[in-house]
């Protein structure tokens, strides 16, 4: 009985061209039971950043929690909203604070970061519990499924999808991936990052 | 073993609990109440280690009525619910952390709407149409998949609830005789015969 593996549930994030994606499960459960269809493991941080926070339920809400408190407290301190890779450091170091006594989270962040000449340039990062940043160029995956996200990303992915192509590779990815996971699923929802506008949509999944 | 229930319908939460108090084989009280009512509209079942689910519901209690002392108003559902998350969240990571289960009904008197939470004794807390603690949830739960109708009458929804009642009684081996039940709606919280 790993601890990490105690309420399940599974997030990926995903970058496109001039946009990123975000989904999760939305599965809460006490091992093998199901208590809920509707616990959601992403929050948005920004109106262009998206954490997703898979692993031990009561931390998702603490670090959910605590991260809020954080960012507004930069963004008073700082009076500009936080950048991604900003962000990913907050995370990061709030975890590594807790070093031998850890919240048991694998976050994983999806953003749109500023470009020294104005643009808009995707970000994605995942850490470990302890705070081990992991920047990728394609995908990042956590949780009870990442092994199975793993693979199907790496099938379905490919480089400069437009944002309606990504939320479908994403979407397929995501639900193929918790149907062979018996700890996610029981519904998803997918967030769609571009530069004008976030779309999100709860998908439908397989029950069982 | 304890058992807490709870459904929400059209305009209401019930909150059921066993009013068994055991201690290893031996059924030590059989009258135990163990449904708080926390302010005029907010209901909390409570199971657990013993000595801890008294210490922690009377505290909670306290500090809920202290917080309508102070503002003239009582917390709503959703953030009393948060609160009382956090108080066991924080305690888990302490040296002795309260274990705690509860169920907590409220109805909001602003928006008109019932909410029901699950919370366990990590801190972990979800809102769910219905809910159950204990062995008897692994029967209810799945009883109440094919059962609940979130636009149920008071009458239905009780009717719900003895089904759920009948099928742990039939089911689990060690299972409690009887049950206080609670409902909370617009005219606040009840005590209920069934």
């Amino acid at each position: 009985m790993s601890i990490m593996e105690y309420n399940g549930g599974s997030v990926i994030a995903m970058v496109g061209k001039d946009c990123v994606a975000i989904a999760s499960d939305l599965r809460l459960g006490n091992q093998a039971l199901g208590i809920s269809s509707n616990f959601q493991k992403i929050f948005p941080v920004t109106d262009r950043i998206y954490v997703g926070l898979p692993g031990l339920a009561t931390d998702v809400t603490t670090l959910r929690e605590r991260f809020r408190y954080r960012v507004n407290m930069y963004t008073i301190k700082e009076e500009r909203e936080i950048e991604p890779e900003t962000f990913a450091h907050l995370v990061s170091s709030t975890l590594y604070e807790h070093r031998f006594g850890p919240y048991f989270i694998e976050p994983v962040m999806a953003g749109l970061s500023k470009t020294p000449s104005g643009g808009l340039k995707p970000f994605i990062a995942a850490t470990d519990l302890i705070g081990c940043l992991n920047f990728a160029k394609d995908f990042v995956v956590a949780g009870t499924a990442s092994s199975k996200l793993y693979g199907v990303a790496e099938g379905l992915w490919e480089p400069g999808l437009e944002p309606e192509d990504l939320f479908e590779t994403i979407s397929q990815t995501i639900l193929n991936a918790v149907d062979r996971d018996a700890y996610s699923g029981w519904g998803c929802i997918v967030h769609v990052i571009t530069k004008d506008k976030v779309v999100s949509r709860t998908l439908k999944g397989r029950m069982d | 073993m304890e058992n807490l229930f709870a459904i929400t319908g059209k305009g209401y939460v019930i909150v059921a609990a066993d009013t068994t108090s055991a201690r290893s084989i031996v059924k030590m009280k059989v009258d135990e109440d163990k449904i708080k009512v926390l302010s005029p509209h907010l209901l909390m079942a409570y199971s657990g280690e013993p000595g801890d689910t008294i210490q922690f519901s009377e505290y909670v209690e306290r500090n809920i009525r202290l917080f309508q002392i102070r503002n003239t108003y009582p917390l709503g559902p959703s953030a009393a619910a948060s609160w009382i998350r956090r108080s066991l969240a924080e305690s888990l990571r302490s040296r002795k952390p309260y274990a705690v289960n509860l169920l907590l009904g409220g109805y909001d008197t602003n928006k008109h709407e019932p909410h029901l939470f699950w919370v366990d004794y990590l801190g972990t807390m979800t809102e769910v149409p219905f809910a159950a603690h204990g062995y008897g949830s692994y029967f209810v739960l799945s009883l109440l998949d094919r059962y609940h109708n979130p636009e149920a009458s008071l009458e239905e929804g009780l009717a719900t609830l003895k089904r759920c009642i009948a099928e742990v009684t039939k089911r689990v081996v060690v299972s409690p005789g009887q049950y206080k039940v609670k409902v909370v709606d617009k005219d606040g919280a009840r005590e209920i015969e069934i």
